[in-house]
């Protein structure tokens, strides 16, 4: 074997392994997009029909399904649903998370280490463990089958996590420029308000993004306190209320989860280095 | 913190702050905890209190319909622990856990080796292989759903194709046991392989480019740089790829109830989405806890192995 043969080899393996990852991820939203578009005598062919390629539009494509998602189905409700629950997770999120997580990072020491751990630690606690209590509270406050019960029971899962990420973010400015603004003759409170907070509008835009994601993205709360269909969120809505009688409307079904999930993945993708970066940086020293 | 202090006497009058306020504004420690107490509240009264709660139902007989809490003792685990379909849910609770956390590990490692490559559109191929763990489950699993289906599965139908299938023979995905753990085997996979590789991705590229010089300079080939410089280093951050993701499954219930619902014929529960079936759904909400505490363990585990490493750092920094 020669050189030159085995490097081949090497880009050849490298480019079929490539392939083949690729595939593997894309393969469903390929699929909810061929769906979501396709007629439905091009749809509903039995898989036993070699013939007919499941993988191509045999017949031209269509816009049925996507106007039959947003005239005669509660879609457009959940996503409304979806964005102002999120909208208030995160308003609650912030207010509470961000000084939490400056504090953390600069002004209670030692201790900060092992309460940021701590804050940490309850991210791991897992809605299942919680949400057969939680069906108990929400009961007592009054709030089951109401969207309220996930505005109260979300930030649970959202502080600990952006309070984490913010952490790292804080650690990253320098302590000097606060104490300039001391110097200068603010407050400690006054510098962090007009120095600090400036500089961290990056990681606190990143921490709302991200809050958000996680509140689109939850189901088993959602499941749990939400049973009237015109209160659910995408996540609830589309698995369990999009199914009329024992029928499947597949092709709106898979327009309903394209278009909630592909926004949400590009807008993640983008802000992923960062993420990565405030999730790291909380983890080392600073 | 003596130095800071003096600092901050030493700046002349306060600005925008009455003077009352103004020793609150800047006593460092007070105003630490004024800031953190928010977020101390929440946590511990909406995380704190529940889990409480959690093991306090797990011994009561409270149902849906009430609210009173009857103390039962130990009843509701004697129950559960004597039910065979709580066995099985263990059993594929383990299962489903280990492997699909092995599968992930090993198909991350690889993913993340072939994206350290540089090659032309990698920046594309890295934007595609993180879709899946961005998009929320509950939709991504319906298109799954689709894909499985026992009647247009594209799946039987290229299987059928390549003569993998032979005619007569039949894939009912969703409808036999086994080969629906494999399907919610492989969606979790699918879900889960983009946070692996990039964590250690980011790992990967953390390493110093040196000490892999050194390696290569010292005529170390691929597979002992691989083994006895890329591991060992990367260890910490696998650490926490494996901790995060048998945490995350061991105790998840999305993707089966979202594909089978536990089904055919509670075949496929895990520990989670039996908990739900009996403590939500039944109304039963005392066994559904004693069935969610078994999933307690793993979490004290996870979380002595994190709060160690977390130590380990502090000396090692």
């Amino acid at each position: 074997m020669s050189k030159r043969m085995i490097r081949g080899l090497a880009w050849a393996g490298l480019y079929s392994g490539i392939t083949i990852f690729t595939v593997f991820a894309v393969f469903p939203f390929y699929w909810m997009l061929i769906t979501a578009f396709k007629q439905n005598r091009d749809l509903y062919v039995g898989a036993t029909q070699l013939g007919h390629v499941p993988w191509i539009f045999n017949d031209p494509p269509t816009l049925e399904h996507v106007r039959l998602l947003f005239q005669s189905t509660p879609y457009v409700t959940w996503l409304s649903n979806t964005v102002w629950v999120g909208a208030l997770v995160v308003l609650i999120t912030l207010v509470v998370a961000v000084p939490a997580a400056y504090s953390l990072a600069r002004l209670v020491g030692a201790w900060g280490e092992r309460l940021g751990i701590l804050v940490f630690l309850t991210y791991l606690v897992p809605p299942t463990l919680l949400f057969i209590p939680f069906s108990r509270v929400i009961s007592l406050l009054g709030l089951q089958n109401s969207q309220w019960a996930l505005v109260v029971v979300y930030p649970t899962f959202t502080i600990p996590f952006t309070t984490w990420l913010l952490m790292g973010f804080y650690r990253t400015i320098p302590r000097d420029l606060e104490e300039q603004a001391m110097i200068d003759g603010y407050s400690r409170l006054g510098g962090i308000v007009r120095v600090v907070l400036p500089l961290s509008v990056p990681g606190v835009l990143t921490a709302v993004i991200f809050a958000f994601t996680l509140v689109m993205q939850e189901f088993v709360y959602a499941l749990t306190f939400i049973s009237s269909v015109g209160r659910m969120t995408v996540s609830l809505g589309v698995p369990v209320a999009l199914v009329r009688g024992d029928v499947y409307y597949w092709g709106s079904l898979m327009a309903a989860a394209l278009f909630a999930s592909v926004p949400i993945a590009i807008v993640y993708n983008l802000f992923m280095d960062r993420f990565i970066g405030g999730l790291t940086a909380g983890a080392v020293k600073g | 913190m003596g130095a800071r202090r003096d600092v901050a006497q030493l700046a002349p009058q306060a600005v925008g702050l009455g003077a009352r306020w103004r020793f609150v504004a800047d006593q460092a420690g007070v105003l630490g905890w004024f800031m953190l107490t928010p977020a101390l509240l929440y946590v511990s009264l909406l995380v704190g209190v529940p889990f409480v709660l959690a093991i306090v139902l797990s011994f009561s007989a409270a149902t849906a319909g009430s609210l009173s809490l009857s103390w039962v003792g130990l009843r509701n685990f004697a129950m559960v622990l004597a039910d065979p379909m709580f066995h099985r849910a263990v059993a594929n609770t383990f299962l489903f856990t280990f492997v699909s956390q092995a599968l992930v590990l090993v198909l991350a490692t690889v993913q993340a080796l072939l994206l350290t490559v540089a090659f032309p559109g990698r920046r594309v191929v890295r934007f595609l292989m993180l879709l899946p763990w961005a998009a929320p489950v509950a939709l991504s699993s319906m298109a799954w759903t689709w894909i499985f289906d026992s009647t247009f599965s594209v799946i039987n139908w290229t299987a059928s194709v390549i003569h993998l299938l032979r005619p007569g023979q039949w894939w009912y995905w969703l409808g036999t046991p086994d080969l629906a753990m494999i399907a919610i085997i492989t969606v979790h996979v699918w879900r889960m392989l983009p946070f692996g590789t990039v964590v250690l991705l980011a790992g990967m590229t953390a390493i110093p480019q040196d000490v892999r010089e050194a390696a290569l300079i010292d005529g170390a080939g691929f597979w002992r740089r691989l083994f006895q410089v890329e591991v060992p280093m990367l260890l910490p951050i696998v650490t926490v790829v494996v901790l995060f993701g048998v945490v995350f499954t061991f105790t998840d219930l999305s993707v089966v109830w979202l594909l089978t619902r536990g089904g055919p014929y509670n075949t496929t529960h895990v520990l989670a989405s039996l908990a739900f079936q009996r403590g939500i759904l039944g109304g039963n909400l005392g066994e559904g806890a004693a069935i969610a505490l078994f999933l307690f363990p793993v979490l004290v585990v996870g979380a002595v192995v994190m709060l160690r490493m977390a130590r380990r750092a502090e000396v090692g920094a």
